[in-house]
């Protein structure tokens, strides 16, 4: 692919125009992102990460650049229209799974992710060993409770689910918003292992947010800082191996 | 036993109002007030398709439409003007009630001597009061196999997504505007058809039969969620039905008490609320403990 996967050209985003209380989260951000980039992101409260993510997924609009999806423009298209080729995992996990549904009907769901969905029955049945044996793959017991409702699942196994559904039909972006930030430390390291195998394996283009350096450091090709609404250091592969978690704190105390 | 047998005609024929109740209530998670306005608006348009002339069946598809109509409205309040949901419904409850006056051209119109779905020879045939129980059950089926049909389907599913999570739902592409609006029209659709059918059973229409419908629909769902407990989907709409029919022999006994038909919303709203309030209830007079727990943690 010649064009990069996503490109966005002076984005900027707005709170409260015209007001007292105008404030400006994004300052303009320049951002290209290449195929089978894996990109972890750090940044203080307030610095935009969240907003970027947003901006990217839609559910924001830019007030202000463009953004590009494998060169064609998507500034202005929805949230629904982007989720063809975007995928999003959410840091509460209650966010990521429909409770009252089962796993594999939330598997189902995701599956057409994008797609138009007709009035065709579903047919879970016929799928049903296919997404026991993907739900195997999280090393979490999640292929025992297919039938289980989600609302029923442990927070780490919902977690696990939602980074599933993520990446069921497979997404050109796939966006980690702190997806374990909410879970004990043990099953976030599981998740995070999982997540990492995944991407690298299939060569997924993805970005994850994080609070641990340590993580931000391990994992990865590429670190981008965020702060004031501006990218501060975008690190590659080879300069992210140099990098030590006190140069990443420093940009955290000026 | 004529009375036991008027009760399961009525509770079949008002079972639709629940199912169209349960459409967004439970899978939307969203009380639709519009309801109110849709029963008689199902009722006047039925009655006043057939005194111009309309055959009963045409009449009463026409109510469904216009049912639809009506949830559209709400729904389109909702998703694309940002009205508060339940205000949205109440909107359209009040509009209706002009629009209802406006198509009957008086309050209260009367189908002596027209056809209805309940006047052709097969009907007059059956013993009293099992016409409605006849024509109940055949539409109770239709509607409820035709519901477990839709929400088994690709977009039955997206449907069911949109009430349990719309964050999700939305970042699996799905439209929730859309899905939300289609769900109040079947609703609505489904209520607008019961005001037709049950008009048709009373042999009237009248603007003031909506008062009260929302809460009739309300206890044939919780009735039957209380009687039955945990159940597939597809049991919980066969359990709305059968909280109808338990709902109208509840009000059998209470009028046998000595109640007069004018303390039926009295009587509706107490029995609804009981059931509500039963999880409640359950633990002050069982389980004993919680009640002083509560009382000593409120140092």
């Amino acid at each position: 692919m010649t064009e990069p996967m996503l490109e966005l050209k002076n984005v900027k985003t707005i709170v409260n125009p015209g007001t007292a209380n105008e404030t400006t989260i994004l300052k303009g951000i320049n951002l290209t992102i290449n195929d089978g980039d894996f990109i972890t992101i750090v940044g203080t409260n307030g610095a935009g990460k969240s907003t970027l993510f947003n901006v990217i997924g839609g559910n924001l609009k830019a007030d202000a650049g463009q953004i590009f999806h494998t060169g064609a423009e998507i500034t202005k298209t929805t949230e629904e229209q982007r989720t063809t080729f975007l995928a999003r995992v959410f840091q509460d996990p209650k966010l990521g799974t429909a409770p009252r549904m089962t796993v594999a009907e939330n598997m189902l769901l995701a599956s057409k992710r994008g797609e138009k969905r007709h009035l065709m029955p579903r047919r879970l049945k016929q799928r049903m060993a296919e997404f026991t044996k993907l739900a195997a793959q999280m090393n979490n017991g999640l292929e025992n409770r297919m039938t289980t409702p989600t609302g029923a699942l442990s927070g780490g196994q919902r977690q696990a689910l939602s980074f599933l559904m993520a990446t069921l039909k497979r997404p050109d972006i796939l966006l980690l918003d702190e997806h374990t930030a909410a879970l004990d430390p043990h099953t976030a390291r599981n998740l995070l292992h999982a997540t990492n195998q995944r991407i690298t394996e299939d060569h997924l283009t993805a970005l994850m947010i994080t609070h641990h350096m340590e993580d931000a450091l391990k994992y990865g090709n590429r670190l981008i800082v965020l702060k004031d609404g501006q990218i501060k250091a975008d690190y590659n592969a080879a300069e992210k191996a140099q990098l030590t978690v006190d140069d990443l704190y420093a940009y955290f105390e000026m | 036993m004529n009375l036991i047998v008027s009760a399961i005609g009525q509770g079949l024929l008002w079972a639709l109002l629940g199912l169209g109740l349960y459409l967004t209530f439970r899978i939307l998670n969203l009380a639709d007030m519009t309801v109110e306005g849709t029963f008689p608006l199902g009722a006047a348009v039925a009655v006043t398709a057939i005194t111009h002339g309309f055959s009963p069946l045409a009449a009463t598809l026409l109510a469904f439409g216009a049912g639809m109509l009506a949830g559209l409205v709400t729904g389109l309040l909702y998703t694309k003007g940002k009205i508060p949901f339940l205000l949205a419904g109440i909107l359209t409850m009040t509009a209706t009630y002009s629009v209802n006056l406006r198509i009957m051209g008086k309050s209260n119109i009367s189908l002596l001597g027209q056809k209805t779905l309940f006047s052709g020879s097969f009907m007059t045939s059956l013993p009293q009061y099992f016409d409605s129980v006849v024509l109940g059950m055949i539409v109770i089926v239709i509607i409820t196999l035709l519901l477990i049909f839709f929400l088994d389907t690709d977009y039955g599913q997206s449907f069911i997504a949109t009430g349990d999570n719309p964050v999700m739902a939305k970042s699996l592409g799905i439209h929730t505007d859309a899905t939300i609006n289609v769900g109040l029209m079947i609703s609505n659709g489904l209520v607008g058809l019961c005001g037709a059918l049950v008009a048709q059973n009373n042999g009237y229409a009248d603007v003031n039969m909506g008062i009260g419908t929302i809460v009739i629909a309300l206890a044939s769902i919780i009735i039957g969620e209380v009687a039955f407990g945990e159940l597939t989907l597809s049991q919980r709409l066969v359990a709305v039905t059968l909280g109808s029919i338990i709902y109208r022999l509840i009000l059998l006994a209470v009028l046998q008490l000595g109640f007069s038909a004018n303390d039926l919303n009295l009587i509706s709203s107490i029995v609804l609320a009981l059931c509500m309030m039963l999880p409640q209830l359950d633990k002050l007079f069982h389980i004993r403990k919680p009640f002083f727990k509560g009382v000593q943690t409120n140092d």
